[in-house]
């Protein structure tokens, strides 16, 4: 029965997470062993039998790491299959809303002009994020809210956003394009148990938010608004409020994790090829799989060229071009 | 107990769509609406669904005001069959149809839901195509899965904008077919914008012709579709006629 088969793919995605969770948390110049990670998870007072350096690398450097990672990977993939659902337009992610480069512009503003702090930086990239969705919402309001002027006020203020931060660059001495640089690039690199209580605390705060709205999500994506207005849903109403949940959660993640691009667009599409279109279950599955993506990159670029750490923002495309590219041809030859 | 348009008017970026409209359509009719393009046959289906606020005039359903209806309450008296078009995100055929029940959601227990859909999936024949993407059907299929969604709906009044316009002929039939034996089986009232001035004659109860955001007249076929009236409305002179009771309207030249 399709159900059972659903609730086992929900299900065994969960588990892998975990699993691969553990696995992450051992992996690194310092190996330590699963049974000890968990001893230490379970009963943090015995330590798990492991000494003073071990403790330190795994809470304060890998737990922070992966767990950011899964928060990450999840937000980016709600937010992406909410504002694809709510536009009707699958080759929509919180990326094409120029979001990410708005934040990406704040923090490199903020770079050069206060240095590199952590908590500035934040700041600078959240407020500009939420300046940028608020211009997209706002023109798309003037224009009479539709998604394709959704999608093209997005796509123009990327390129706007863009091009300020490499003027940015432009003016920028070498030391700061380095951070720069590298914060353009997304990466877990480095993550604080800071970020991932804000992060963790936006994603908990608003993925109920979009989850409540499934049922008219999927009436959105089966004939935009008209069809959703009689259908019975306030068309306004719903995508304001899916519109905010999903800005605050990117710009959340990518205020701490840099510029992630990708995961938020393919993520929904593994969903929708593995569990349908249904959003109460393509929510929840696709956050479970832009988690796992994004954990699978990021253990795989600090693994395969160790010691030198590839950023996960890097990884992410090359794992995931080839297999959007693959998804695409395969849907063209479906509907051919 | 009728959906009842008055001196319903409508202006979109400068332009005049609807230009005092007054119509009444009753539970048990098919009444078809015919016209030119950009005449407003979508313009005044969307008014009376509420999707749009007119400027000026008023729409009852069965006595209560629109503008005063909460949108769930509306999706409950008047279902709509958009004109098909554009892509549904992997939903399947069996999610269309569950939408139907999105008003009734919070009245209904998930058991009930299935129930219903189940049955109405039935009813078309949709059975074998429950599991299948939306997208990957036929022209004729996606048509009766979008009937199929409105009927699940389960409203008193049913709006379709121009059902048969993707279809192949024995489509076109099929579909027109289903939406006579719906009105007459459960007494909902249906209007239906579509081009085929011959199928409209066949199967409506009544025509409503317009141009121009403006009804240039309503009634039987016989008395609205007359050949001057296609000169005047259409530019097109037409014979009109029937064979073994089947109405035809045959265009000739134009004007």
């Amino acid at each position: 029965m399709k159900v059972g088969r659903q609730a086992w793919l929900i299900g065994g995605t969960a588990l892998l997470l975990i699993v691969l969770a553990l696995f992450t948390t051992m992996q690194g110049v310092t190996r330590i062993g699963m049974g000890e990670v968990l001893r230490a998870l379970v009963a943090p007072s015995s330590r798990g039998g492991l000494g003073e350096q071990d403790i330190a690398i795994l809470t304060g450097l890998r737990l922070p790491r992966t767990l950011l990672a899964i928060i990450a990977g999840a937000a980016l993939a709600s937010a992406g299959v909410a504002m694809q659902g709510i536009t009707r337009n699958p080759l929509v992610s919180p990326y094409t809303l120029g979001i990410s480069p708005a934040a990406s512009f704040g923090a490199s503003i903020a770079i050069l002009t206060l240095g590199d702090h952590g908590a500035v930086l934040v700041g600078a990239a959240f407020l500009s994020a939420l300046l940028c969705a608020a211009i997209v919402l706002g023109l798309a309001t003037l224009r009479g809210i539709s998604g394709t002027v959704l999608v093209l006020a997005g796509v123009g203020l990327s390129y706007l956003f863009g091009a300020l931060t490499a003027t940015l660059q432009f003016v920028a001495t070498e030391q700061q394009l380095a951070v720069i640089i590298h914060w353009a690039f997304g990466s877990v690199n480095g993550a604080s148990w800071n970020a991932v209580l804000v992060a963790g605390s936006v994603l908990l705060a608003t993925f109920p938010l979009l989850w409540g709205q499934a049922w008219a999500l999927n009436a959105f994506a089966a004939g935009g608004d008209e069809v959703a207005a009689s259908l019975g849903f306030r068309v306004m109403r719903v995508r304001v409020m899916v519109t905010l949940a999903s800005v605050l959660m990117t710009a959340a993640i990518v205020s701490f994790a840099g510029v992630i691009g990708f995961v938020g667009l393919i993520a929904p599409h593994v969903g929708r090829l593995l569990i349908g279109g249904d959003h109460r279950l393509l929510l929840p599955f696709s956050a479970l799989a832009g988690a796992l993506l994004l954990l699978l990159a990021d253990l795989a670029g600090r693994t395969l060229f160790a010691p030198v750490t590839v950023p996960v923002g890097i990884v992410v495309a090359y794992l995931g071009v080839p297999l959007f590219l693959h998804l695409l041809l395969g849907r063209r030859r479906r509907t051919a | 107990m009728t959906l009842t348009a008055r001196f319903l008017r409508l202006q979109r970026g400068g332009r005049t769509l609807l230009d005092g409209i007054d119509l009444a359509l009753a539970p048990g009719e098919l009444l078809c609406l015919l016209g030119p393009n950009g005449a407003g046959k979508s313009s005044l289906i969307r008014c009376l669904d509420g999707i749009w606020k007119p400027g000026g005039g008023t729409v009852e359903v069965d006595g209560h005001p629109l503008s005063r209806l909460p949108r769930e309450a509306l999706a409950r008296a008047i279902a709509y069959v958009p004109q098909q078009g554009g892509e549904t995100l992997g939903l399947s055929v069996a999610e269309m149809v569950t939408l139907g029940r999105a008003a009734h959601r919070h009245r209904e227990s998930a058991a009930e839901r299935r129930a219903i859909v189940r049955s109405v999936l039935a009813r078309f024949s949709l059975e074998p195509f429950a599991l299948r993407p939306f997208d990957a059907l036929s022209g004729g299929e996606r048509q009766r899965v979008l009937i199929a969604r409105a009927v699940a709906q389960d409203a008193r009044y049913m709006l379709l904008d121009e059902p048969t316009s993707a279809l192949d002929l024995r489509h076109q039939i099929d579909a027109l077919r289903q939406v006579r034996e719906l009105v007459d089986a459960s007494g909902i009232g249906a209007l239906m914008a579509i081009h085929d001035l011959g199928a409209a004659a066949r199967f409506a109860d009544r025509i409503a012709l317009m141009s121009e955001g403006r009804l240039v007249a309503v009634g039987d076929w016989r008395a609205v579709l007359t050949p001057d009236r296609l000169r005047e409305v259409f530019g097109v002179a037409a014979h009109v006629g029937e064979v073994e009771g089947i109405p035809y309207i045959l265009p000739a030249e134009v004007r």
